[in-house]
């Protein structure tokens, strides 16, 4: 007994030596996904339909936005999920190591301020009072409704949100203090969603601010506060008004970054990508998972685009507020940059 | 104080007066440890039987052979515990025998010098870093000095690099422990160091070094923050090649080769999802972890006994 288990374990270091020691294999064949945690249920679905519609093997892993850019730029991946746009110092890195990429926008996300369903005070919320909130300098003296708006009672703030980590933490920073990652630090944060969620429901002078996803998910327990647009209209986070871009700043695209040199050698990253633009089966698709479509003309043409294999960056490196899709829309038919 | 003198009434009753006082603190102290262990037990008890209520409907045959999905309903562990196995197959088999290695260099070979007292001070406190910290070291060495990948090999060598200094600190506990007795009877029959150490020392300090694997192995399973760190993935719809196969020599070691995804990673991903049904999944993924780990002790309880039991005879 001793001696078989002995041999057993022989047998293997030496498997686990000769295996380790075969040298680098050739990439396997198969659609290599990575990057954010918000892009990554539409990754998951697609990955899901395309492996079981073409066979190819798909995968994706949820490092984050920066985490998959660092990987992509290294050419470990195919596709780089992103929540943001790509910033320089990747967009240098990915050029120091000789990465392409074609920036595709995959679908569109919401973020919802979202309020106690008992407050009835909160008709509809103005970017700059949402400044007030949350701005840095908030930090301990801003603690009452009141002092958001003369006219609200006098009711004590909690504020809930995401933690430093988020895209989505990045995104409604710039979008609301004008810079990211400039926020009040005295306010629950977490990277569980559903946390703000419980905290919000509970506390009858809480606010908090999650993807829109989570709100259709719990639209019993928590309410969306409206926006006040530039036009004066006030407009409630939904698919429709995120698609129709009436709902601004607090919506933002979701993208693609695909590697160049890995879609024009690889058939199965070729294949993924029309996949993924195609307009009926990725409305429905990004649908399901709680995320809002582009309209159907974007999908084309954003196939169009990764055709033309047209590289680049949009954003050139910094982040846009409430650019809408048919802003990027535009961008697909630009023509191709020098 | 001697029994031979005899005592006046009044020490009598101070001596008696002391032996209540004594006895009274017994019971006090007894009933603050019942009350923290009953405080404790509950508090665990309640987060088992919580987490066992929202998940246990949902374990089936289905869920543990589909591969993740969108759809909650129709989402599965398949590669995710398949992951989880073989990584800590990896572990178990590079863990044990460097571990155990080491526990017995450093216990009954290496000379007590200053670099054995700070190998052995380092080894303590390796046993306290954060986890993440390993990750870190086995990305920028395995991953990309060495361009290993995110593979199963390099999940099961991180994990096992985290749990070394347990295996080694609770080997060589385990071998002090051996009766010094037992040494010097089999070297005064005429044994060799290495047969004193095989023979004897290893097999009666094998239940204590077992429970010191087990204990490592079941950290380990657990464990997210490095897996993520190396890059593990978190969707994966195909299974890694088999480890055994119908040709000559009927073995293959290309899974280790293989990206993968654990149970841990999974129930991460589901936990954080907006919808109510995949917090059901993974409840269920954290039911099925705790049943793997329990499995896994049971194994090692089992092996100890027959251990023992051949020891003895």
């Amino acid at each position: 007994m001793q001696k078989l288990l002995l041999a057993a374990a022989a047998t293997a270091a030496v498997g686990v030596g000769l295996s380790a020691c075969g040298g680098p294999k050739e990439p396997p064949a198969m659609v290599r996904l990575d990057g954010s945690s918000t892009v990554y249920p539409i990754s998951e679905a697609l990955g899901e339909e395309f492996q079981a519609a073409k066979g190819a093997r798909v995968t994706a892993g949820l490092s984050g936005t920066g985490g998959g850019f660092k990987k992509f730029c290294r050419g470990e991946i195919d596709i780089a999920a992103a929540s943001r746009p790509i910033k320089k110092e990747e967009m240098a890195a990915c050029a120091a190591a000789g990465v392409e990429f074609i920036e595709l926008p995959i679908a569109l996300d919401a973020l919802a301020v979202i309020v106690n369903p008992g407050n009835s005070f909160v008709d509809c919320l103005t970017v700059d009072e949402l400044k007030i909130i949350w701005a840095p300098e908030a930090q301990g003296k801003v603690s009452s409704w009141k002092q958001v708006r003369s006219s609200f009672p006098d009711v004590p703030l909690k504020l809930y949100g995401p933690g430093t980590d988020s895209g989505t933490f990045d995104y409604f920073t710039a979008a609301v203090n004008g810079k990211e990652g400039s926020s009040r630090g005295d306010y629950t944060a977490t990277e569980d969603d559903n946390v703000t969620v419980t905290g919000v429901g509970a506390d009858a002078g809480g606010l908090g601010y999650l993807g829109l996803a989570y709100l259709r998910e719990n639209a019993g327990r928590v309410k969306a506060a409206p926006i006040r647009q530039a036009n004066g209209s006030c407009v409630s986070p939904s698919v429709q008004t995120a698609r129709d871009a009436s709902y601004q700043p607090l919506s933002r695209p979701l993208f693609y970054y695909v590697n160049k040199r890995q879609a024009d050698t690889k058939p199965d990253v070729q294949a993924f990508m029309k996949f993924a633009f195609n307009p009926v089966e990725s409305e429905e698709l990004v649908g399901e998972v709680g995320y809002v479509a582009l309209p159907a003309e974007a999908y084309v043409l954003a196939e169009k685009k990764f055709e033309a294999r047209r590289t680049g960056s949009f954003f050139g490196g910094g982040s846009k507020i409430g650019v809408t899709a048919q802003q990027l829309l535009a961008d697909a038919q630009a023509p191709a940059q020098p | 104080m001697s029994i031979d003198v005899p005592m006046g009434t009044s020490e009598r009753a101070a001596s008696a007066a002391l032996v209540r006082k004594m006895r009274r603190q017994d019971v006090i102290f007894a009933v603050v440890g019942v009350i923290v262990l009953v405080l404790v037990m509950s508090l665990l008890m309640a987060l088992v039987i919580d987490l066992v209520h929202d998940g246990i409907g949902r374990i089936n045959y289905d869920f543990l052979t589909h591969f993740p999905s969108r759809r909650a309903a129709r989402a599965g562990v398949f590669s995710a515990w398949v992951g989880t196995t073989l990584v800590m197959f990896v572990t178990a088999f590079l863990a044990a025998p460097l571990g155990i290695g080491a526990g017995l260099y450093l216990e009954e070979y290496a000379p007590k010098n200053i670099f054995s007292d700070i190998i052995e001070i380092n080894v303590s406190n390796l046993a306290g870093v954060p986890s993440i910290i390993y990750g870190l070291l086995a990305l920028g060495i395995f991953v990309y000095m060495l361009g290993m990948g995110p593979t199963i090999l390099v999940g099961g060598m991180v994990l096992a690099l985290l749990i070394l200094p347990i295996v080694i600190v609770s080997t060589r506990e385990a071998i002090r422990a051996v009766p010094s007795g037992l040494r010097e009877s089999a070297y005064g029959v005429g044994c060799n160091k290495w047969q004193v150490m095989w023979n004897y020392v290893l097999p009666s300090a094998r239940p204590g070094i077992i429970t010191g694997v087990i204990v490592g192995l079941s950290r380990a399973i657990g464990e997210t923050a490095p897996i993520i760190t190396i890059g593990a993935l978190t969707f994966i719809a195909f299974l890694p090649e088999s480890p055994v196969q119908g040709t000559p020599p009927f073995v293959n070691f290309d899974w280790l080769q293989s990206p993968f995804t654990v149970m841990p990673i999974q129930m991460f991903n589901w936990i954080s999802r907006p919808q109510p049904a995949f917090h059901v999944n993974a409840a269920a993924t954290g039911v099925l972890l705790l049943a793997m780990t329990l499995a896994m002790n049971g194994v090692a309880i089992f092996i100890r006994y027959r251990l023992r039991r051949a020891l003895k005879t």
